[in-house]
């Protein structure tokens, strides 16, 4: 049996469940913790590592699906799994960060250890899943459950205000996800079928110019909630504030993806004429988000929240990069979803370590650390960097490729996003400033230790990875290339379809 | 010998009347203490086990009875399973409750198994009369349950207000069914569906004025808004394990017998009772989404919580299809389960000799007893209709038949309501996962925790074709053989 006809994507998919049930069965006791700990830990490099056979075994020259399982499942909907190019990378992010988010809880969490890993490997599960969904259900399904593990971690191990949080967390994405259930079951009955490939071939010619409309609207109270656009964005600065860091982590690093993605997947190729007319409306929305977040991330008192909404900022980026139909737009945002997911996950990591020793979040209350934490400050200004997107580092990448994309399409559009660039420069450095230079005073700082082994151990390779993908950005960008090509090329087929037949039909 | 093999069809519901009469006399002439008392009630469940093995054993097609009064097909099969799963694991969990409040006396479980023969009989009525009989001979015994506990004041307020409202709605329901046989001339579904297909609506405003009362009676009895006024009071008051009887098996039965008088009888005025069931529909979702977000007694939420899940199936029903009546049987097996799961949870609340209904109580259950919360929260989350689990699939199987029938207001609003009501749901898992422990709960007896389990792992597993799949055909084999 070869990789490209074994089940792997369920393997990887289900592989952290099984975890998470042996843990499950460890006894209640501080070796249980321990073995809690140790557990999870492997499970996730092992899933890692078997999800790096699907990278290994990907074929970057097919624009199909790959890795394909199709079964009988439930009623008229089937369990179909499998990646395309624009997937299949959001699977090896998920399967990268979360071993080093098991590491950075290590010593954080030591209430409920067992339940806390539970947690994380269930919502590992979903969030494979949500990427490797072939069917309509399927992905409603892990895109959904994925609220109940993340609801418990912020609730449980979160900070003071954590109750308000989880609340807002589910309540925000539930509301915008139950439309898009409805949007689905209107797609199924007119369709007749819940299978994404089938739909993406054939969804554009089977909804009427009107209903396009309603399902596109309907997609997108749920993504832009997950994604999240200004303005219902509110919902993350507090849930990534009270979040525990792996938690913050997961967030910025994928949960968030979850929304780009959907439109990639779904808005853009079965609601294309829909898309095209309400491109200036999300170009909006996006600009709005790229310069009024920049600017509220310039007044934050807490670092998380100031990180939360330079999320929300670059999330903009790649709204405005899915919305230009063109290959470097999308290209773009793809690179800059994946880069994203390293970088905000590693400035969240970034945080959690000083946290971890000083329990503050205030800006306030540091200052100087360069003297004491001459590897954390290293670590810091890099992360820095990439997130105002220096050349050199993927943080560039992702921000120009939109950018170019944009200035194609519509030099307003791009004009008022590079400004954003400038901002996220100033309210990053601000921060870096406040927090790593200056000199030394505060009397608790003054016995603060420099990261140790365990934590330059998860530094390491986001480093790595963050100044590889600056320098050589075609390891990703060749194997998302084709699909989008293809993805670019139905888009404008179907567009072109549309406004032949209205010109056919106005004379 | 053959006389007595043309009633097979009515075999199980004969075999539970004549086993009541028999635990009657064995109670009746038996010491009256808790020993006896519990034996009576395992028999009973035997016998429900009984019926239940007889009713699976039925070939799959469609038998009628006296006069065809009485039809025994593949929606009543699905049913009755339904009924006698939800009275049995009723009584099942009633045992240790009835035991520490001194009220294990053997009338306990032959009422219940009397009111499930009337039930059953509800399902497979085809004729007005056989409506009203199998409905008074389950709210006759249902009315007894609710104030077993007399020397309790809220358990008899629960059973006198259940039993002056009862009555009313059997009124509105008499009054209605002597309408539509005054304006077609007879009783029986058939015939009526004949009248009523022939004429067209506006033709015979009597037989509507009928429908409607018809309808009204039966919204009473499954506590959709505007008629639900009693079932929060009834809730509380009744013990709890009646109260887990009362969401469970009668609900069951009064949703089949609407199915069946909406499927049988009116075949031609859809749109006539479409939009009564639409406007109930949205109703009893937005009063049980709003109205348990302020209830801090458990039994009393899931009193709303009930109504607002009526609403929801409902909305299968509103859209008059095939797909929609298959919806309402699945949506009613996985409730049937999260119900009987949560009481089972509630039940387990005690403290010493007390039962504990605030939730407030709930502080931090998951530090003391980790299985216990963790069965109430992911059954909340179900509730709430969160994938996997069992009840989003319920929702699914109800809002996709509206979709594609064009409701779309109604899928809205209720989708809309769904959210609502996953907050208070959401409140529960908060008060036990993220709130500071309290005292610490006695442990779980077998009995409840065999039914918690036994909801546990229906929830999770629905999701599975192996489990899933089975029902949910189950369910449109059922659906198929109304005449929607």
């Amino acid at each position: 049996m070869t990789v490209a006809t074994s089940p792997i994507l369920s393997i990887v998919t289900f592989l952290p469940l099984l975890g998470a049930l042996f843990i499950a069965f460890l006894p209640r006791n501080a070796g249980g913790d321990r073995n809690a700990r140790h557990t999870a830990l492997y499970t996730t490099i092992f899933t890692f590592a078997i999800s790096l056979l699907i990278w290994i075994n990907f074929d970057p020259r097919t624009a199909d699906f790959q890795f394909v399982e199709d079964a009988a499942w439930i009623g008229p909907f089937r369990y179909k799994m499998g990646v395309d190019g624009i997937s299949m990378l959001f699977v090896i992010l998920t399967t990268f960060l979360m071993p080093l988010c098991i590491l950075a809880s290590w010593d954080s969490v030591k209430l409920r250890v067992k339940e806390y890993m539970i947690a994380f490997l269930v919502l590992e599960t979903l969030m494979i899943g949500v990427f490797c969904a072939l069917d309509l259900m399927l992905f409603y399904l892990f895109f959904e459950a994925g609220l109940i593990p993340m609801f418990l971690i912020i609730g449980v191990w979160g900070g003071k205000r954590r109750v308000y949080a989880s609340f807002k967390f589910f309540l925000y994405t539930l509301l915008g996800s139950v439309l898009m259930l409805l949007a689905m079951f209107a797609m199924f009955s007119t369709a007749g079928t819940a299978d994404i490939p089938t739909l993406i071939e054939v969804g554009a010619s089977k909804f009427s110019r009107e209903m396009q409309w309603w399902l596109f609207l309907a997609f997108l109270a749920s993504f832009a909630v997950k994604m999240p656009m200004w303005p219902v964005h509110t919902w993350l600065p507090d849930a990534h504030v009270e979040a525990p860091t792996a938690g913050s982590v997961i967030l910025a690093g994928i949960l968030l993806k979850m929304g780009g993605y959907g439109f990639l997947r779904f808005s853009l190729p079965m609601f294309p004429i829909a898309s095209q007319e309400l491109a200036p409306f999300v170009f909006t929305l996006s600009v709005i988000a790229i310069v009024y977040t920049s600017l509220v991330a310039l007044a934050q008192e807490d670092i998380k929240k100031l990180i939360a909404y330079s999320s929300v900022a670059h999330m903009g980026f790649v709204t405005m990069g899915i919305f230009t139909f063109q290959q470097q737009g999308i290209d773009g945002a793809i690179f800059q979803m994946l880069s994203h997911g390293i970088v905000s996950a590693a400035l969240f990591l970034c945080v959690g370590i000083i946290y971890d020793r000083m329990h503050t979040r205030e800006i306030a209350a540091y200052g100087g650390l360069a003297d004491r934490m001459p590897i954390y400050a290293t670590v810091l200004m890099i992360f820095t960097m990439a997130n105002v997107g220096l050349p050199g580092t993927s943080g560039f990448v992702g921000e120009f490729l939109t950018l170019v994309g944009a200035f194609k399409v519509n030099t307003w559009v791009a004009l008022f996003a590079t400004t954003g660039v400038i901002l996220s420069a100033a309210y990053a450095l601000y921060l870096y400033r406040r927090v790593v230079f200056g000199a030394l005073e505060k009397a608790n700082l003054k016995s603060i230790k420099d990261m140790n082994a365990r934590e330059i151990a998860i530094m390491v390779p986001l480093v790595f990875l963050t100044i590889l993908f600056g320098f050589y950005p075609a390891l990703l960008l060749d194997v998302m290339a084709v699909s989008v090509k293809q993805l670019v090329m139905n888009f404008e087929a179907a567009v072109s379809q549309s406004t032949a037949l209205n010109a056919l039909n106005a004379q | 010998m053959s006389t007595l093999l043309s009633y097979a069809p009515a075999f199980p519901e004969m075999l539970l009347a004549l086993a009541a009469m028999l635990l009657l006399m064995l109670g009746a002439f038996s010491d009256d203490n808790d020993h006896n008392g519990a034996f009576v009630g395992w028999l009973a469940i035997a016998f429900m086990i009984g019926a239940g093995v007889i009713i699976t054993l039925q070939p799959a097609s469609t038998q009628s009875l006296f006069n065809d009064a009485f039809v025994v097909d593949q929606f009543a099969r699905f049913m009755k399973l339904l009924i006698l799963g939800g009275t049995a694991a009723a009584m099942l969990l009633s045992f240790d409750f009835l035991r520490q409040n001194g009220l294990m006396k053997f009338e306990y479980p032959i009422l219940m198994l009397l009111s499930c023969v009337g039930m059953m009989m509800m399902v497979s009525a085809n004729d007005l009369i056989a409506l009203y009989l199998g409905l008074e001979l389950q709210s006759l015994a249902l009315y007894v349950l609710a104030s077993i506990n007399r020397e309790n004041v809220r358990s008899s307020e629960a059973g006198l207000k259940y039993f002056v409202l009862g009555a009313l709605s059997s009124g509105m329901l008499l009054y209605g069914a002597s309408l539509v046989y005054g304006f077609t001339g007879s009783t029986s579904f058939m015939d009526i569906a004949n009248v009523a297909q022939a004429n067209s609506a506006s033709g015979n405003i009597g037989l509507v004025v009928g429908l409607v009362f018809l309808l009204v009676g039966l919204a009473f009895k499954i506590s959709a808004v505007p008629f639900h006024m009693w079932t929060p009071d009834v809730y509380q008051g009744a013990p709890t394990p009646v109260t887990a009887f009362f969401a469970a098996a009668p609900k069951m039965a009064a949703m089949g017998l609407l199915l069946r008088v909406l499927g049988g009888a009116f075949p031609g005025l859809e749109e006539q009772w479409q939009q009564v069931i639409w406007f109930i529909s949205i109703a009893s979702m937005l009063l049980g989404a709003f109205a348990a977000i302020g209830q801090n007694n458990i039994k009393r939420l899931m009193a709303y919580s009930s109504i607002g899940h009526v609403g929801f199936a409902l909305v299968g029903l509103a859209s008059g299809t095939p797909e929609g009546a298959q919806g309402v049987l699945v949506y009613l097996l996985i409730y049937l389960v999260m119900t009987l799961g949560t009481f089972a949870c509630i039940l387990s609340m005690q403290r010493g000799d007390e039962m504990v209904e605030e939730i407030d109580q709930l502080a931090g259950l998951a530090q003391n007893n980790l299985m216990l919360a963790f069965t109430l929260a992911m059954l909340m989350f179900s509730l709430a209709g969160i994938p996997p689990l069992a009840g989003f699939w319920a929702k699914v199987y109800v809002f996709w038949p509206a979709v594609q029938a064009g409701l779309y207001p109604l899928a809205i609003v209720g989708v809309i309501a769904s959210v609502i009501g996953a907050y208070y749901y959401l409140r529960i898992v908060k008060i036990m996962f993220f709130d500071e422990p309290q005292e610490k709960f006695v442990p779980v007896s077998p009995n409840l925790g065999l039914v918690m389990g036994a909801a546990l792992i229906f929830i999770f597993a629905f999701a599975l074709p192996q489990l899933g799949g089975p029902i949910v055909a189950a369910a449109e084999a059922a659906a198929n053989s109304l005449r929607l």
